[in-house]
């Protein structure tokens, strides 16, 4: 093999950027580095390592580093000699890596944020913020010639760097299936056993059915129990909102159905208000079908993150509209989302005192039971219960 | 050269330059010979109005008389846009004098061009505080004499005990009169405070006014008084007004950075010292001024109110001065134009100096009156000595600022960083250089939890209490290795360049030249 001079990564912030240069003679590492007095040693190691992990020992690989850890290092000079033409795509995994596990497809999210995925200074820190959910995206925050370094980076972040994302769930927005990117996408990440799958521009059950097949078909090649990784479709289209009730219903795999009102707007062809009225029917459409399909529905992101309190007010509007958590662009955001979408104190004093009747009435043997005067109806009952299972950690299932 | 080990096991020398040291011995042993340098006392005037204008350059630094091995003081209120000390000393190099000693408050990236005045030698020592290039040149050993590094309190003691004796110290002064009278707040080069140029005013041989906005007798107020100034010098500009202070203070978006004040002000809360009435010192670093804007909400929603902050001030503190939730500001040093603009017309708002501040040799000062400090660090160890001078790879790149005199004075004192930087991680087993011993630091919150000194036991009762994620520096240290990797040790040669006295002037430790690899 010869292949062609390429690079792969950015000069940002505990990044590097790779340059590979062809060549006969025996691999030589040149590093510009910030840290090189401290890592200088330890940089040429990573780099070596994952020269030879692709079968690569000649050649020129020039490193231009600002603190980039070890599996940041091993992904650019992975992604460079891929680009080069030069090394082909690690086998597929034939176990799940280390730490990974499925996630329940009922539990808290009240929060899903967006990280890029071609950024890795936030990565490492991620799961410190407290997010729900965490999204490494590989769509709108990645550029069309940035796509195939994004893709290893996050891979090698979650089958190296699983305790980065703490407690939080760890999904990964994919590119449309329909597109040039996401078959690919799904084929470097299916196996690091990301835990759940968002699919953007979601229009049609046949969609989320491609999914399904893709998915179960690569869960088997690595290793992990079929129907473990979850999907989230994002209806961001006219057609998808259209669709919504079966796009939900379409996939046991859904958790959560998620709305973009960014796209949703520019379908539509109006500017996103911030008041919102173009996507008032859209957004209900979304619960309407979420419910009906017995999953969340997820509102859209709100990416201001210095204005907390027009976060807090659109939390607040979107969970009385039925949303069960929403879109952030910023952790900064992830205290307001939470307590928006908890329940009150009040509420929960109240769902309390319902579930304290009825287990009274119970243990009466009375199969009515009332409070304050009131008898209390089925549905107040359930919602009281469901309430309480919500807000008391450990409960969620 | 005769070196001892100090109280932490640092050694040190017990000489320098012909000065005896004292091994440092304990936060609060208080060491050393207790004596006055006296302030100079000059001739009488004649009858009428002195003249101390000078016509240029040229015959103030005649008038000075200074000689090879002068020792020569600047305060840093200017910062980045400093033009005086560039000035200075490129006439007294073209004027052939060498061995130079240059006792700054501190010194910015325009000073990098002091460089080859160090390498030539010129300039032989600095005392005070060396950031950046003249940091690093001093490191790599182009210093022809053993540095000190001081707090402002300690150099302020420096200075009243005659450690520190200054030849000539030239005041850059925004506004000024024809006797001497000066201040910062006017004029177009208005910095806010001129505090930190006060003891040197008092104490040096001979002081010099140099201003560039120069105001018919009674300038007022007189931060500097002109009893004590020798010469006034007007010039075109004493520097960048753009680069003097900024525009306005920009608040940190890192979410880790805000995620370190989140927790930070939750801790405080925790500790129980946020009662009405309580006071706290956070500088203007991006960790610490996100911290009080986190404690300020939390005060807004406790319903408290604090009676002062101290320290540098900026737009932050002044909009909380104007909402009332602060008391008073006691400002060092402003660093946006919103402070400067609260220092002139706000009587809340106090210009103060550094003995009344952090003077060590004083019976108290602000430092004492402080509840809370939130300090940072470049490297933490696991004794809670923290570094601020020098970075993992062994260069000398800040001053010590106030981090001693808050940290000793201050009821609770709180270092904020990041658990790594960069890659570099904050705690080692031993930091490289000790700016402040562990003594008198209570807590270190990183953004992977809060490490609580085990002097302070019942502080992290209350944390725990609070919910808050509690760490002992080993477990965090092993924890962002496993992320990080373990740095390799710098080289350092036998040869001291810098010697770090605490604010007593006993000696914490020595900054020693780097091995170029």
């Amino acid at each position: 093999m010869t292949g062609s001079a390429a690079a792969a990564g950015t000069g940002g912030k505990s990044d590097c950027l790779v340059r590979y240069e062809p060549g006969s003679g025996p691999l030589r590492v040149g590093i510009r580095s910030s840290v090189r007095a401290l890592f200088g040693p330890a940089i040429e190691a990573a780099a070596r390592a994952a020269a030879a992990e692709r079968g690569v020992r000649t050649g020129e690989l020039e490193i231009e580093d600002d603190g980039a850890l070890d599996y940041v290092i091993a992904s650019r000079v992975e992604a460079a000699l891929r680009k080069a033409g030069l090394a082909a795509a690690p086998a597929p995994r034939s176990v799940p890596p280390p730490g990974a596990a499925a996630s329940p497809r009922r539990r808290r999210r009240r929060s899903r944020l967006y990280l890029p995925a071609n950024q890795p200074d936030l990565v490492p820190n991620s799961g410190l913020f407290g997010a729900d959910c965490l999204i490494l995206d590989l769509e709108d925050s990645v550029a069309p010639d940035r796509k195939v370094e994004a893709r290893i980076l996050a891979r090698r972040s979650l089958v190296e760097g699983r305790g980065f994302f703490g407690a939080s769930e760890l999904a990964i927005r994919i590119n449309p299936l329909s597109g040039p990117f996401g078959a690919a996408d799904l084929e470097e990440l299916a196996g690091a056993f990301p835990q759940a799958i968002i699919l953007p521009k979601a229009e049609s059950a046949a969609d989320l059915e491609a999914l399904d097949r893709e998915l179960s078909r690569l869960e088997a090649r690595s290793g992990i129990e079929v129907g473990s990784i979850l999907v989230m479709p994002l209806v961001e289209t006219a057609l998808g909102v259209a669709r919504a009730v079966e796009i939900a219903l379409a996939s046991p795999r859904n958790a959560a159905l998620c709305f973009g009102a960014e796209d949703f707007a520019r379908d539509l062809g109006v500017r996103r208000s911030a008041t919102g009225e173009e996507s008032l029917l859209a957004r209900q459409s979304v619960v309407l079908a979420a419910r009906a399909a017995g999953i969340q529905a997820h509102d859209s992101v709100f990416s201001d993150a210095e204005d907390l309190a027009g976060l807090a007010a659109s939390c607040q509007a979107a969970r009385r509209l039925g949303f069960a958590g929403t879109g952030l662009a910023h952790p900064r955001q992830i205290e307001v989302a939470h307590r928006a979408f908890d329940p009150d104190p009040e509420e929960l004093a109240e769902a309390e005192r319902i579930v304290a009747a009825l287990e009274a009435a119970e243990a009466a043997g009375s199969g009515v039971a009332s409070l304050g005067g009131k008898m209390i109806d089925a549905p107040v009952a359930a919602r009281a219960r469901e309430l309480l299972r919500e807000a008391r950690p450990g409960m969620r299932s | 050269m005769e070196w001892s080990r100090n109280s932490l096991g640092r050694r040190v020398p017990l000489e320098a330059g012909g000065r005896k040291l004292r091994p440092f011995a304990g936060a609060f042993a208080d060491t050393g010979p207790r004596r006055s340098a006296g302030a100079p006392s000059r001739p009488a005037a004649a009858r009428g109005r002195p003249d101390k204008l000078v016509g240029g350059w040229d015959e103030l630094l005649d008038a000075l008389e200074l000689r090879d091995g002068a020792v020569i003081s600047f305060h840093h209120h200017l910062r980045d846009g400093d033009a005086l000390v560039n000035e200075v000393v490129s006439r007294l190099a073209a004027r052939g004098l060498k061995g130079l000693t240059i006792a700054p408050t501190a010194l910015f990236p325009v000073h990098d061009r002091l460089v080859p005045y160090i390498e030539s030698g010129v300039i032989a020592r600095v005392e005070g505080s060396m950031n950046g290039a003249v940091g690093a040149a001093c490191s790599r050993g182009a210093m022809r004499e053993l540095a000190v590094l001081r707090s402002h309190g300690g150099r302020q003691r420096a200075i009243q005990e005659g450690e520190l004796r200054i030849d000539a110290a030239f005041v850059a002064a925004p506004c000024a009169d024809p006797f001497g009278n000066a201040n910062g707040l006017y004029g177009k080069s208005a910095c806010g405070p001129l505090a930190y140029a006060v003891p040197d005013s008092l104490f040096a041989e001979k002081v010099a006014v140099v201003t560039d906005g120069l105001v018919p007798y009674p300038c007022s107020p007189w931060s500097i008084q002109g009893g004590n100034v020798d010469y006034v010098l007007e010039v075109e500009s004493i520097g960048d007004p753009a680069k003097i202070v900024s525009g306005t203070t920009k608040l940190t978006k890192s979410p880790t950075q805000l995620l370190i004040a989140d927790l930070t002000a939750r801790f405080v809360e925790a500790a129980g010292i946020m009662r009405d009435g309580f006071s706290f010192q956070a500088g203007a670093g991006g960790i610490s001024l996100a911290a009080t804007v986190a404690i300020a909400e939390r005060m807004r929603r406790a319903g408290i109110k604090a009676s002062f902050a101290h320290g540098g001030a900026t737009k932050v503190l002044v909009d909380l001065l104007e909402e009332g939730l602060v008391g008073a500001i006691v400002d060092l040093q402003s660093f946006d134009l919103e402070a400067v603009r609260s220092c002139r017309e706000n009587a809340r708002h106090l210009e103060s100096s550094p003995f009344a501040s952090y003077g060590p040799r004083a019976a108290g000062c602000v430092a004492n009156m402080l509840d809370l400090a939130i300090l940072g660090a470049t490297e933490v160890d696991l004794d809670f000595n923290v570094n601020v001078n020098t970075h993992s790879d062994g260069l000398l790149l800040h001053g010590i600022g106030g981090h001693q005199d808050a940290a000793a004075g201050a009821g609770l004192c709180v270092v904020t960083a990041p658990s790594f930087r960069k890659r570099i991680p904050i705690v080692r087993e031993r930091v490289t250089t000790v700016s402040t011993p562990g003594e008198v630091v209570d807590a270190v919150v990183t953004e992977r939890g809060i490490a609580v000194n085990p002097r302070r036991g019942e502080l992290a009762e209350r944390a725990r209490a609070a919910g808050l994620p509690l760490v002992g520096l080993p477990e965090l240290m092993e924890a962002v290795r496993a992320l990080t990797g373990v740095p390799e040790e710098p080289e350092f040669g036998d040869r001291p360049v810098a010697v770090v006295e605490w604010r007593d002037g006993s000696v914490l430790d020595v900054v020693r030249e780097l091995v170029p690899r």
